[in-house]
């Protein structure tokens, strides 16, 4: 049945029947409102023997999580931005423990300037420290990854990360479809792992671990790592067989088979980016877009196969490298190489600016581009303005 | 009164660690540096809590000496269920194992956290704190040994006035540790009105026992302030580890209390009262206090820090 709800409802309500035990919250926009759903869910006894604390700090939040997912329990928290720089040092530790926590991220900038508004930078901060990293389309699919995050999250002994556009998705009432506890019980088994502290078999975790064997361990991590590519899509697989809808998984193609043209992005714009496409393809054009859904890790070879026969490339990103242009953009490029055809980088939505149709059709059907990496939408008009009174 | 370990006469007051069948949580064969004082510390309170809980505890470990000296992979000198996590966290990590097991059905483990002196009053200050506000059910274990040892001795808030670290090296006229830094953080955890907390030292092992066994029976937060010598950062005889964590209640330099909800419920008595130079001269952290150059008035700055303490816990008056 269809429940029209926000997006960061729907979310805590996926998190609620994936029956976790501990939900730590700390507060900061876009992301709030999921937590709070969460808190009101537990406090009415919506949710078993659960444990719900405000804690003081987004570094306590994931530390309190690292705490009872090494004790034994299902733990939780979400977080944006400068919440999770906050607590980085927490992120890249959960993940070197292996343990399988699930935390969204709503997607915002980091500042300064200080702005609230969505884009992937924070997510990009932390594409390096060892989570599982899953981006949602819509807030079906938010709702969705939650469930599919525990499962693959304790398959392959690593946190996830979800990642959901802040506003664009948190915000958003959209109808979504609950699944019933019954099946996401079945879909989910519960959690009992073969490590945690416990006095019938004690043992030390995170210990130090000297040259000599810090190789092996972070080899090991990564095949850990390879290895949920196929743990996330049999999770899909199966998550479709049982609730009877497709999401989640590695990559998503979309629009012309044959495509000339293909758009590689992640997480919400990509509804905007078919709603263009489809307007092309109606009138004769050939694109496609590739969504990718697993950042961490990158589906290398299902990216090289989606495009590998496109004349043009365009990865369209709502974060960049300053100093050195589109993130993503750099990782397609290298999984491509060598690539014969056109790459194109644009860099889209930073900071909260909207990515209209427009902006989009016009990039598209362009002629001919004088530079690989594009800011769109730039207004050189403010550039120039600021550069004066710099 | 005897204050050794080995007092076997008397049953009733022998301590754990006296016992030829004590736990032993922390084992031989571990890397800290002789006459340790944060390894026996580290014994006697989980060796104690060990017994009074049978061995229903789980630990959690912040960063320092004592992390690193205990657990080199794939070697580990401990004999409780431990986990280390980061520098600053362990409040916040001990918070969710608590609530792990409270969730889990299983009320009678007790949750154990311990770091040292700049991983609890320095950088874990925000999640101590938070984890005493909200009352968690942890007792942290402060192993105090008044600096950032296992980065080389350099200054914590923990450490004393006058004394020599790596980052607080006196020179010219500079003297060390500014006498008018640092914090008292049992009165911090005091003014969060916790269950429990108290100071204690390896130099009365029975009582830093008895206030461990009060404290893992107690539910809620639990702090315990233990004074920990270190030889290396010191610049002390290993064999005065023991000595010093008595000179140094003696001197007035370390009150001796337990607090409940907040207020005093008991004070140790200096019984022979002895000047602070008693304590500082075999220690070369203090060194520059007694050279040629040295300049009496800087001693009597630190005796006049004894001399609040022994006023303000009333040391060595009656009850
Ligand atoms: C975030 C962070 N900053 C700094 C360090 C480096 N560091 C590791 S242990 C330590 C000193 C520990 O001092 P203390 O807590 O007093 O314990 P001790 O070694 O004295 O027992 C420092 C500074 C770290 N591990 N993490
Ligand atoms: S440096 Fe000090 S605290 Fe560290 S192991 Fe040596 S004696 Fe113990
Ligand atoms: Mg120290």
């Amino acid at each position: 049945m269809l429940h029209q709800i926000e997006g960061a409802q729907a979310i805590a309500h996926a998190v609620a029947m994936c029956r976790p035990k501990v939900v730590c919250a700390y507060p900061i926009t876009p992301q709030t409102h999921i937590v709070e759903k969460l808190g009101e869910m537990v406090h009415a006894g919506e949710v078993e023997n659960c444990a719900f604390i405000n804690v003081e700090s987004e570094m306590a939040a994931l530390s309190v999580a690292i705490g009872s997912q090494a004790s034994g329990v299902r733990s939780y928290t979400a977080t944006s931005s400068q919440g999770l720089l906050y607590m980085m040092e927490a992120v890249y530790n959960a993940s070197g423990m292996q343990l399988p926590i699930v935390m969204t991220l709503g997607n915002r900038t980091i500042g300064a300037p200080l702005n609230i508004w969505n884009d992937h930078s924070d997510a990009m901060s932390a594409r390096d420290a060892g989570w599982l990293m899953l981006f949602a389309e819509t807030n079906q699919e938010a709702l969705d990854l939650h469930i599919q995050a525990f499962k693959i999250a304790e398959t392959v002994g690593c946190p996830v990360m979800v990642c959901v556009d802040g506003f664009i998705l948190t915000h958003a009432y959209e109808g979504v479809d609950l699944p019933t506890q019954d099946a996401v019980d079945e879909f989910l088994p519960p959690y009992n792992p073969d490590v945690r502290l416990d006095i019938s078999n004690p043992c030390a975790m995170g210990m130090m671990v000297s040259p000599e064997y810090f190789t092996e361990v972070k080899y090991l991590a990564h095949l850990r790592q390879q290895n949920a590519l196929k743990i996330i899509d049999q999770t899909a697989k199966q998550f479709a067989q049982k609730f009877g809808r497709e999401s989640g998984g590695l990559v998503r193609y979309y629009g012309d088979p044959n495509a000339d043209t293909v758009i590689v992005a992640m997480g919400s714009v990509i509804g905007t980016v078919k709603d263009v496409i489809d307007e092309l393809n109606a009138a004769g054009g050939k694109f496609a877009i590739l969504t990718i859904v697993s950042y961490r890790p990158l589906p290398v070879e299902e990216i090289r196969a989606a495009l590998s026969n496109a004349k043009r490339v365009i990865v369209l990103e709502k974060a960049f490298a300053l100093g050195r242009g589109g993130v993503l953009a750099q990782e397609v490029e290298l999984a491509l190489m060598p690539f014969s055809g056109e790459f194109l980088s644009v860099i889209a939505g930073i900071g909260g600016r909207p990515i209209t149709r427009t902006l989009l059709r016009q990039f598209f059907t362009q002629e001919t581009y004088p530079e690989k990496t594009t800011f769109l939408g730039l207004n050189h008009k403010v550039v120039d303005i600021m550069s004066r009174m710099e | 009164m005897s204050l050794t370990v080995g007092d076997r006469l008397n049953k009733a007051e022998e301590a754990v660690q006296a016992r030829v069948k004590r736990h032993n949580s922390l084992t031989s064969g571990h890397r800290a540096c002789q006459g340790c004082g944060e390894a026996l510390a580290a014994r006697c309170a989980l060796d104690a809590a060990y017994n009074a809980t049978g061995g229903k505890i789980v630990v959690v470990n912040a960063t320092g000496c004592l992390e690193v000296f205990t657990t080199p992979y794939p070697d580990n000198a401990w004999g409780v269920p431990w986990l280390h996590s980061l520098f600053g966290n362990a409040p916040a990590v001990a918070t969710g194992a608590a609530a792990a097991f409270a969730a889990r059905g299983d009320h009678e483990m007790r949750v154990i956290a311990q770091g040292g002196d700049g991983g609890t009053t320095d950088i874990g200050m925000g999640c101590l704190s938070g984890m005493f506000e909200r009352n968690d059910d942890v007792l942290y274990i402060c192993y105090n040994n008044e600096a950032y040892m296992n980065t080389g001795v350099q200054r914590s808030s923990s450490t004393p006035a006058l004394s020599r670290t790596a980052t607080t090296f006196p020179i010219k006229q500079y003297m060390g540790n500014d006498p008018m830094s640092g914090k008292c953080v049992p009165k911090i955890a005091m003014a969060h009105g916790i269950p429990y907390v108290a100071t204690a030292t390896i130099g009365d092992i029975r009582d830093f026992e008895r206030k461990v066994v009060k404290a893992i029976h107690m539910r809620g937060a639990r702090y315990i302030e233990v004074y920990s010598p270190c030889p290396l950062g010191w610049g002390s005889q290993p064999c005065d580890t023991v000595r010093l964590a008595r000179l140094v209640v003696r001197c007035g330099l370390y009150p001796l209390f337990e607090a409940e909800n907040g207020k005093i419920s008991s004070v140790t008595k200096i019984e022979n009262l002895i000047p602070v130079e008693d304590y500082l001269r075999p220690q070369k952290r203090f060194a520059h206090l007694f050279g040629k150059n040295a300049d009496p008035e800087h001693i009597k700055v630190i005796q006049k820090i004894a001399d609040a303490n022994i006023e303000e816990y009333n040391l060595t008056g009656g009850c």
